[in-house]
C-alpha cells in the first residue's frame, strides 16, 4: 500500500486535514502519566474480558483451601488447641435397644458404600488468602472485578444513550420539545440522585441488568444538559444552516452533522460516569440492592470483609481495595488526560 | 423581589406535579401488587381482595392518583405498611439524629476545604501542588466504604477511642460520644474531591483580569488570594453547597447503618428492604420540594453576596 502511494506524485494527491481525532489522539500520546492509565485501563478491560469468557478466575467458586486460609507470605494458620472441649472416655452409652432407627444403620451404611465420596485435599493457604468458604480471594476478587467493571461500563453507556439522545432533541429542537424534556430533567433533578437510585431500586428488583438500569436511569441528567447546552450552540451554525439549504433532514443533520462536532463532550462524560457508577455499584451491593446472592462484585466482598475483619482475616479487604483502587485511579486519570485531549479549551483547569 | 418570589413558587408546582407522577406511575406500574406485598406469601385469593379493597386498588387509576395528590396536598402521608407508624412521626422522630451528624459535617468539609483549596492554588503548578493532587485521586478512588469499615475497626474496635456504633436520647451525649467518628470519617473522605473542586474555582477566578490588576498594582499574593479570589470564588462555592444541602436531610444512609444512627437514611433503606411504598413515595415527594426550596433561597442569597446578581 505505502508503495503505491509513494509511486504517485506527491504534488497531485492534496493535502488531506488532519481530524479532531488524529489531533486528540497526538496530543493524548504526549500525556504520559495519560497514556500509562490508558495502558492500565486496558490491561484491567481485558482481564474483565477474560474472566467473562471464563478464561481467568472461572473456578473461582471452587474450594481450594482451608476456611479463611492466610495469604501464602503470612503462612499457615496456627493449629487451634484442641484442649477446650474434653474427649469422653469410654464407650458410649449403648442406645441399640430403644433407638428405632437402630435396624437400619446397617442398611445404610452398604447404601453409603455405593457412592464414592471425593474428599478434596485443601491447601493450607493460598496465594492471596481464602474467604470463609476457602475459595481464592485472588479469583473471587477478579470474577468481582468483572461485574462491578461491566455494571459501571453499561450504566455509562445507557446513561450516555438517553442523556445524548434527549439532549439531542431538547438542543436541536427548542419549543415545545425543549421544554417538555426540560420539564423532565426538572423532575428527575429535583430529589437527590441516592433517593432516585432507591426508588428504582425498589421497583426494578436485583441483578445486574436491574442495576444497571437504576444506575443510568438515575444518571442521565448530567450529560443531558451538557449536550443539549452543546447541540443548542451548535444548531445556528453556518454549516448546519448550509446542511440544511442542500436538503439534509432533520434527523441527519442532528446526528450525520452535529452528533460528531458534540461527540467528545459524551465521550468524556461517559468515561467520567463509568468511575461513578462503578462506586455507585459497589455501595448498592454492599446494602444488598445491587447483584444477585449468587454472584460476586466488590461491594458483596466488602460486606463480608467487613464481619472477617474482626476476626482478623484482613485479605479480602485488602484484595477488593487494591482492585478498586488500581482500576479507578487508573481510569480517573485516564478521564482527565482524555479530556484535556479532545477540549484543550479546559487543560490545566483541574 | 416579591414578584420574582411569586413567579420561583408558580414554577414549582409542575415539577413537583411531575414528581408525584413519576412516583405514582413508578410505583403503579413497575412496583409489585402492593396487596401481595402487603398480605404476605400465605394470604388467600379473599384476603388479597380485602386488601385491594381497602387500599382503594380497585378504584380507576385516576381516581387512585386523585387520591394521592389529596393526601400530598392535606399532608396525610398514610402509614407505613411495615410498622403501621404514621409516616409524618417517622419523619419527624428521625430527623434530629440524621441532622445531628449531617450537619457538623457540612460546616466542616466545608470550613476545612476552603483553606486547604487555597493552599493547593497558591502553590499551584509546583510539585506539591501535583502531588496532592495524585494523592486525592487515588484517595477518592476507593470507596466510601473501606474508609468507614476501616476506621471503625481501627479507632472504634481495636484503639477504643469511640464507641463501636449507638445512639442516645440526649443531644449532647450524641455529639460528643457517638457522633464524632462518623463525622470524622465522612469529613476525612469528603475532604479531597472538596478540595479538588475549591482549587478549580480558585484557579478559575485566578485567571480573571482584575487578579492581573491587583498584581500590577502591587499586592502580595496572599492578599489577592484572600481578599479578591476567596470573595469571588464564593458564588460557586455556595452553589455547591446548596447542591449538597438536600443531601444532608436525606442523610448518609453508609454512615448510619454501619454506626447503628437512627436517622432518616436508615429508615429510607429499611424502607426500600420492606417494600415499604407509602414510606418512600413521601420521602421522595417531600425532599424534592425540599430541594426546591433550598435552591429558591441560594438564589436569594447569591444577591446578597454579589449585588451585581439581578433576579430575574
Amino acid at each position: 500500500m505505502s508503495a503505491v502511494l509513494s509511486n504517485q506524485p506527491a504534488a497531485v494527491t492534496p493535502q488531506r486535514s488532519r481530524g479532531v481525532w488524529y489531533a486528540s489522539w497526538r496530543r493524548l500520546k504526549a500525556d504520559k502519566l495519560g497514556m500509562f492509565a490508558m495502558v492500565v485501563v486496558a490491561l484491567s478491560l481485558l482481564l474483565v474480558v477474560a474472566a467473562g469468557l471464563g478464561l481467568v478466575a472461572g473456578d473461582w467458586q471452587k474450594e481450594t483451601g482451608v476456611p479463611n486460609a492466610p495469604p501464602n507470605f503470612v503462612g499457615p494458620a496456627p493449629a487451634e488447641s484442641a484442649g477446650a472441649i474434653v474427649q469422653p472416655k469410654g464407650p458410649n452409652v449403648d442406645l441399640s435397644d430403644i433407638d428405632p432407627l437402630a435396624p437400619k444403620y446397617a442398611e445404610w451404611t452398604e447404601k453409603a458404600k455405593q457412592y464414592k465420596t471425593d474428599e478434596a485435599p485443601r491447601a493450607e493457604t493460598l496465594p492471596f488468602g481464602g474467604d470463609r468458604l476457602g475459595r481464592d480471594v485472588l479469583a473471587k476478587a477478579i470474577k468481582g472485578a468483572e461485574i462491578s467493571i461491566m455494571v459501571g461500563v453499561l450504566a455509562a453507556l445507557v446513561a450516555t444513550l438517553i442523556g445524548t439522545v434527549l439532549g439531542a432533541l431538547s438542543g436541536f429542537y427548542g419549543g415545545k420539545v425543549g421544554d417538555f424534556l426540560e420539564w423532565v430533567y426538572n423532575v428527575f433533578t429535583a430529589m437527590p440522585n441516592i433517593l432516585l437510585i432507591f426508588a428504582f431500586a425498589v421497583v426494578f428488583g436485583r441483578g445486574v441488568l436491574p442495576v444497571v438500569m437504576i444506575l443510568g436511569l438515575a444518571g442521565w441528567t448530567g450529560i443531558y444538559r451538557l449536550v443539549r447546552a452543546e447541540f443548542m450552540k451548535h444548531s445556528v451554525r453556518e454549516y448546519v444552516r448550509s446542511a440544511e439549504a442542500i436538503g439534509a433532514s432533520k434527523s441527519s443533520r442532528m446526528f450525520k452533522h452535529i452528533l460528531p462536532n458534540v461527540s467528545h463532550v459524551a465521550l468524556v462524560q461517559l468515561s467520567l460516569h463509568v468511575v461513578g457508577f462503578i462506586k455507585s455499584e459497589v455501595i448498592l451491593s454492599y446494602l444488598g440492592l445491587g447483584v444477585s446472592v449468587d454472584q460476586v462484585s466488590w461491594g458483596t466482598m466488602l460486606a463480608e470483609a467487613q464481619s472477617e475483619l474482626i476476626l482478623g482475616y484482613w485479605w479480602q479487604l485488602a484484595a477488593v481495595t487494591g482492585f478498586m483502587a488500581v482500576f479507578v485511579t487508573a481510569f480517573a486519570l485516564f478521564t482527565d488526560a482524555l479530556r484535556d485531549a479532545l477540549d484543550p479549551k479546559l487543560r490545566g483547569l483541574e | 423581589m416579591a414578584a420574582y418570589l411569586i413567579r420561583r413558587l408558580w414554577q414549582m408546582i409542575p415539577t413537583l406535579l411531575g414528581v408525584v407522577l413519576l412516583v405514582f406511575f413508578l410505583f403503579k406500574w413497575f412496583g409489585g401488587d402492593p396487596a401481595e406485598v402487603l398480605g404476605g406469601l400465605n394470604a388467600s385469593q379473599d384476603q388479597i381482595e380485602a386488601i385491594r379493597e381497602q387500599l382503594g386498588l380497585n378504584k380507576p387509576v385516576w381516581e387512585q392518583l386523585l387520591i394521592f395528590l389529596q393526601q400530598i396536598v392535606t399532608f396525610d402521608w398514610g402509614k407505613s405498611w411495615a410498622t403501621n407508624e404514621s409516616v409524618a412521626n417517622l419523619f419527624a422522630t428521625r430527623m434530629p439524629a440524621t441532622l445531628t451528624v449531617m450537619l457538623p459535617i457540612l460546616v466542616l468539609e466545608v470550613i476545612l476545604a476552603i483553606p486547604f483549596a487555597l493552599a493547593v492554588a497558591y502553590m499551584r503548578g509546583s510539585l506539591t501542588d501535583r502531588a496532592v493532587m495524585i494523592l486525592t485521586t487515588v484517595a477518592v478512588s476507593i470507596s466510601l466504604l473501606v474508609y468507614v469499615i476501616v476506621a471503625q475497626y481501627f479507632f472504634a474496635f481495636r484503639l477504643g477511642w469511640f464507641p463501636v456504633q449507638g445512639w442516645s436520647d440526649s443531644l449532647w451525649t450524641n455529639l460528643t460520644t457517638y457522633a464524632p467518628l462518623p463525622v470524622l470519617v465522612a469529613v476525612a473522605v469528603a475532604l479531597s474531591p472538596y478540595t479538588r473542586l475549591y482549587r478549580t474555582f480558585f484557579l478559575d477566578e485566578i485567571g480573571h483580569e482584575y487578579v492581573r490588576t491587583a498584581r500590577a498594582k502591587g499586592l502580595t499574593e496572599k492578599v489577592i488570594l484572600l481578599k479578591h479570589v476567596l470573595r469571588n470564588a464564593m458564588i460557586p462555592i455556595m452553589t455547591n453547597i446548596s447542591v449538597a444541602l438536600p443531601g444532608v436531610f436525606v442523610g448518609s444512609f453508609l454512615l448510619e447503618v454501619f454506626f447503628s444512627i437512627p436517622g432518616l437514611g436508615r429508615e429510607i433503606l429499611l424502607a426500600v428492604n420492606r417494600n415499604d411504598y407509602p414510606v418512600i413515595q413521601a420521602f421522595a415527594i417531600y425532599i424534592a420540594a425540599l430541594t426546591m426550596v433550598v435552591n429558591l433561597i441560594t438564589d436569594l442569597l447569591y444577591k446578597l453576596v454579589d449585588p451585581r446578581v439581578v433576579l430575574k
